[in-house]
């Protein structure tokens, strides 16, 4: 008997073995699939999203903002950064921007105003990545005003009220005491120059349009300039670069004659538009200056690369050259090869002085408190930020905090 | 064609260099075609690329080219002298909406940065800024201080304000010399731009 009991033991082990070895195997899946299961956590998602339109702007930021991922706050290396999503009008999602871990701010910097966007926000990490509950659909507002920039602001009235102040002051009719400006003394006698030695008078306005207010200024130079020609008889030659400053000029000169009882004296071919080129006006200007050889030549206005060769070649025919801009550029050039330069905004206080007109005085004397302003603070400054960094005194770096503040233009 | 071209630039280019010696008919020539051409060009470029392409294209999809246009034709009323009045018009709607625009830009740029860049600590944190560093941050605040007081127009240029006004104007001086020898650097590579063209592209000299 106990042959047939082995046998059915043997019997039992071979049907059992392959169903141990299938358990095993079994097993052995689930206990691969469980460690796979273990080894690919869910990643917490991140909490308490926000969605905020972004204040004093022209609508174009939203700013988002949330708490991380738990499991980026109690494990480190667990989440590997967050990914920015958004949706436009409903559509598909886009991905804005990846942020390294612990983050929990964004500002989205292309909204419109038309559109409708939702955000959420993907935890990223070695598993399943933890997506955020999305964010209520908003439209971002467009602000009428950035108190950001209160101080400048202020300033800016303070530097607008004082031009107005002192435009209405003039305008009653009280005297403002504007400095002497060398070179305008000169102005009288370079014009009687020319008249002695029988040889015209140059001027030249620039190379830009009457919206360049250093093109205005000069204009208002050359009413006094062709003032006196008409008194002394003399000549004047006007070549321009642009036609609107053509026309303004002849009506200037033509105000001018008539004003000096000389109307029959003018000539419409005393100003003539030459080309927009700026080289081809400067090589029709140089030969002018080298055919009718001007005993004077006044370079007033906007120039650019051509300052050098007009100031050179009026220095190579003897003129007595008076010239004046606001392009710091040129001005070297100028005072190298000319005998007098209004040196930047000399220019349009030369312009003031000698039209004598209220607005232009108000201008100056106004610009001048803005001057004035920033001399006040560059020092007060200075003095706070030597002492505040030297000697760290609190009340002194409170001070310079606050001066910071003010001029901040961010 | 190619080499026709290159011998008229080349005719015109040493045509403009004859000036240096004096005026003479060479140099009138090529100032006369360098002016005629570039005001006949000048007008092609700016009715294609402006009036034709910026308003005759785009007038029916955006009506504000309308305002341009119009404001376009008043300036050019100037021409008939008696409603060249109507021009100054346009002139100022450019000149208010430029200022206007730029205003708030320029105090913020122009003054505010300005004063705000200036301020420095003269010795820096604890004294430890260098020689080099303390000589530097002297000029900056003496010379922008010493500048604004030499453009202050409201006080007559006497007694210390005009010692501070001298100090600036050496200042403005010697930064305008610093640009001068800057800027006739630049203009250099101009005039060997010319010599190569001459010397490589026409002549074939230089390879």
């Amino acid at each position: 008997m106990i042959p047939g009991a082995l046998c059915s033991f043997f019997l039992a082990l071979l049907i059992m073995l392959p169903l141990a070895v299938g358990a095993f195997a079994q097993t052995e899946d689930s206990a691969v699939a469980d460690s796979i299961t273990a080894q690919s956590p869910q990643i917490e998602p991140v909490t308490s999203l926000v969605a905020q339109d972004f204040d004093y702007d022209n609508g174009e930021r939203i700013e988002l903002s949330w708490v991380p991922s738990i499991d980026d706050r109690l494990v480190d290396g667990l989440v590997t950064g967050y990914e920015v999503f958004r949706t436009v009008d409903g559509g598909e999602p886009e991905r804005l921007a990846v942020l390294p871990p612990g983050a929990n701010f964004y500002r989205d910097e292309n909204g419109d105003v038309n559109s409708v966007y939702s955000y959420y926000v993907v935890a990223l990490g070695d598993g399943i990545p933890g997506v955020s509950v999305r964010t209520a659909p908003m439209s971002p507002e467009r602000e009428w005003v950035n108190v950001d920039r209160a101080y400048l602001f202020l300033i800016a009235l303070i530097i607008a009220s004082a031009v107005i102040f002192f435009v209405e002051t003039a305008r009653r009719g009280k005297k403002l005491f504007i400095r002497k400006i060398a070179g305008l003394e000169a102005i009288d006698d370079a014009v009687g120059r020319a008249t002695e030695m029988g040889r015209p008078v140059l001027f030249v306005p620039g190379i830009h349009d009457m919206d360049d207010v250093q093109t205005l200024a000069a204009l208002t130079i050359l009413g006094r300039v062709s003032r006196t020609i008409a008194d002394y008889d003399s000549k004047i030659f006007m070549p321009v670069s642009r036609s609107l400053v053509m026309t303004a000029a002849r009506e200037t000169i033509k105000a001018s004659y008539l004003s000096a009882g000389r109307p029959d004296a003018y000539n419409d071919d005393m100003v003539n538009y030459v080309t927009d080129e700026q080289f081809g006006y400067v090589a029709a200007v140089d030969g002018l200056m080298v055919r009718e050889r001007p005993a004077t030549i006044f370079l007033l206005g906007a120039f650019f690369a051509e300052s050098l060769i007009l100031a050179e070649t009026g220095n190579s025919v003897g003129a007595i050259q008076i010239a004046g801009t606001a392009r710091p550029a040129q001005l070297p050039f100028f005072i190298a090869a000319c005998d007098f330069t209004l040196i930047g905004e000399e220019l349009f206080a030369a312009s003031a002085y000698l039209s004598d007109e209220p607005k232009q005085l108000g201008s100056l004397k106004g610009q001048d408190v803005g001057k004035g302003i920033a001399m006040f603070f560059v020092i007060v400054g200075t003095i706070a930020a030597t002492i505040g960094y030297a000697w760290d005194v609190d009340f002194v770096n409170s001070v310079l905090t606050w001066f910071n503040e003010v001029f901040s233009t961010n | 064609m190619e080499q026709f071209g290159l011998w008229v630039a080349a005719f015109l280019t040493l045509g403009i260099y004859s000036f240096l010696y004096r005026d003479n008919p060479w140099y009138k020539l090529s100032e006369a075609i360098f002016v005629g051409v570039s005001a006949g060009y000048w007008v092609v470029v700016l009715f294609w690329d402006n009036f034709y392409s910026k308003f005759w294209l785009g007038h029916s999809e955006d009506p504000w080219l309308w305002v341009g246009a119009v404001l376009g034709f008043l300036m050019l009323l100037r021409l008939v002298p008696k409603i060249g009045w109507i021009s100054r018009w346009p002139l100022a709607f450019i000149v208010g909406a430029t200022a206007g625009l730029w205003m708030m830009n320029y105090f913020a740029s122009n003054i505010m940065a300005q004063v705000q860049n200036t301020v420095m600590p003269l010795f820096g944190s604890d004294f430890s800024a260098s020689f080099t560093a303390i000589v530097s941050n002297l000029v900056i605040v003496v010379g922008t201080f010493a500048g604004l007081v030499y453009f202050f127009f409201s006080k007559a240029h006497t007694g210390a304000f005009g010692a501070t006004a001298r100090v600036g104007i050496w200042f403005i001086m010697i930064t305008f010399g610093a640009s001068f020898g800057y800027t006739v650097m630049s203009r250099m590579s101009l005039l060997i731009g010319r010599i190569d063209f001459l010397l490589s592209d026409w002549l074939g000299l230089i390879q």
